[in-house]
């Protein structure tokens, strides 16, 4: 009698189906394990490879991240007027330059008009009702923050978005040289000069880091010896630039020359301070400043020579 | 009143039956210690990001548990079919829609006070310091503000197909509001018309959100808002929350549930 059972007539087909699944996945298996000891060692050798970073965010992102950069350079000014900065609907004319980057000194100013006043005048019921629920009031978090009792030290919760932007673009130099001074005005000289130094393993022998590295030797540890020596190496990185990065730099130039000038005018090596400050006047926007500073330091060389007898 | 009161506890029951509220929480609680722990500058001081940060996810929670809750409420019970023993009782339409309201809102209540309870005191942990009012302020009107959201996606689950159709565009009107609503009006000043009278026209149809949204005040130390202004921003989450309620109300009374 025949097995007329439909479960019974299918197992041996189903068995064969079975092992035919079992080796292919074998097969699989063995392809996968050939391609990867070949696939390893030309993945280490890659110049593309991302596992080696140490930093998270260039793992995860790749070089995507430059893109936000500059957006939580911005979050950081917005923290340094407490949450008050104007979105891209509004006027942006006060606000073109960061004010952290224009109050150290790491960006010349391009910002014009009034900085209090962009939001402007209330266009109707719902925007005056609404400028009730978020900040309203132009403040600095060095002068009081929101409520204007703020210790100057508040200006610490700009870091967390300067150090996220240095993250994710380790080439952008501003972020090294704002952080490093506001670092620097709350005290913090060795977080500063670390971070400055962090700066310097990314883009070597850039003279804006440069600069603020002697500035910090200079003013903050008062070691000029060591600020001259970097602010000298900086000037001479310019000289080896090419045009197009001399005139990119032509604000840092100035600032080595005036830095140096100073330093050179303080040591009493007049004819030092003046030969610099000769050149900086040939780049300076402000020349009539410059002439003024050289007229004045000659004046004072007059004066301290002692009379031929 | 008890029986919208029954159907709401049965909504909320709803919500910590399900895994939502837990797994949201403890991310949010997981992402603030991480970030709460990382090393700047040797400053243990600097608490404003990660306000900034819990906040930001308190709000995404919020909005997620807020209108997923809401927008399978109704779908729900009629894929179920336990709408029909529902409305065999002596329980009205409206005391239905009322109650999955109030359900939601209350949900979204308790999920709140949960969450801002442990942002107070993560803040806390850093800057030494409760600013009760500011606090009390933000959640207030966070969970008005939820109110609309509530009833505009209850509306939704009435008029769209899916939940999770609803659930989509609930959301993407609710981000378009908080991150354009503002603005608007600006925009409609640089466009040609009709396109200017119709975004002018927008700005003041929708319900503005944003009005709600403390964070930035709360984050920047800013002094409490007026509680006069207060009131009157409730008044306005209000009118709109009314609004979307009675057009719930009017669409499920003609609604065919089979």
């Amino acid at each position: 009698m025949t097995d007329r059972n439909p479960i019974t007539l299918g197992r041996p087909l189903a068995a064969r189906k079975t092992h035919t699944a079992q080796y292919s996945l074998l097969l699989l298996l063995t392809i996968c394990f050939c391609l990867a000891t070949d696939l390893t060692t030309w993945f280490q050798n890659w110049r593309g490879n991302r596992a080696e970073s140490g930093n998270l965010m260039a793992v995860a992102m790749g070089d995507a991240r430059r893109l936000f950069a500059n957006h939580f350079f911005v979050k950081a000014d917005s923290y340094f007027h407490s949450g008050f900065y104007p979105s891209i609907y509004d006027n942006l004319q006060s606000y073109k330059t960061p004010h952290i980057a224009e109050d150290s000194g790491a960006m010349r100013g391009k910002n014009t008009g009034d900085e209090t006043t962009f939001l402007g005048p209330s266009r109707n019921w719902i925007d005056r009702f609404g400028r009730q629920f978020f900040p309203s009031v132009h403040t600095h978090l060095t002068e009081g923050g929101a409520n204007g009792e703020q210790k100057e030290a508040e200006v610490r919760e700009i870091l967390p978005w300067m150090k996220l932007s240095s993250d994710l673009d380790p080439k952008r130099v501003e972020t090294y040289s704002v952080t490093a001074y506001w670092l620097r005005r709350m005290g913090k000289t060795d977080e500063a000069e670390d971070f400055l130094r962090e700066g310097l393993r990314e883009n070597p022998g850039n003279p804006q880091l440069l600069f603020d590295l002697g500035r910090l030797y200079s003013e903050s540890k008062n070691d000029p010896v060591r600020a001259r020596n970097l602010w000298e190496a900086g000037l001479s990185n310019l000289q080896t630039a090419t045009e197009e990065q001399k005139e990119q730099n032509k604000f840092v130039t100035e600032q080595l020359l005036a830095a140096l000038a100073k330093l050179e005018e303080q040591a009493d090596h007049p004819g030092k301070a003046l030969a610099l400050l000769e050149r900086l006047k040939a780049i300076s926007p402000n020349p009539q400043a410059i002439t003024e500073w050289i007229n004045g330091l000659n004046q004072a060389t007059n004066r301290n020579a002692v009379p031929v007898r | 009143m008890s029986t919208t009161l029954t159907i709401a506890g049965i909504v909320i029951k709803d919500l910590y039956r399900r895994k939502d509220f837990y797994v949201l929480f403890v991310l949010t609680a997981l992402i603030t210690l991480v970030m709460g722990s990382v090393n700047l500058f040797h400053d243990d001081h600097i608490v404003r990001y990660l306000k900034e940060m819990c906040l930001l996810l308190i709000w995404i929670c919020s909005l997620v548990i807020a209108i997923t809750t809401t927008a399978r409420q109704i779908p729900m019970e009629r894929e179920s079919r336990t709408i029909f023993p529902l409305l065999a009782k002596p329980v009205t339409r409206t005391q239905v829609i009322l109650g999955k309201f109030l359900g939601c809102w209350l949900a979204c209540a308790i999920t709140l006070l949960v969450f801002y309870l442990f942002f107070g005191v993560a803040a806390m942990s850093k800057e030494h310091q409760w600013p009760l009012a500011n606090y009390f302020q933000a959640m207030t009107l966070h969970w008005i503000m939820l109110g609309v959201v509530v009833s505009m996606a209850l509306v939704g689950s009435l008029v769209f197909s899916a939940a999770s159709a609803n659930t989509t565009i609930c959301f993407v009107v609710v981000t378009f509001i908080l991150l354009l609503g503002r603005h608007l009006d600006k925009v409609a000043m640089q466009v040609p018309q009709p396109a200017s009278s119709a975004l002018e026209a927008l700005f003041f149809t929708i319900p503005h959100l944003e009005f709600f949204d403390l964070r930035d005040l709360v984050v920047h130390d800013w002094p409490p808002v007026r509680w006069l202004v207060c009131l009157k921003a409730i008044a306005y989450a209000s009118a709109y929350a009314g609004f979307f309620l009675l057009a719930a109300c009017l669409l499920f009374r003609r609604k065919a549930l089979t």
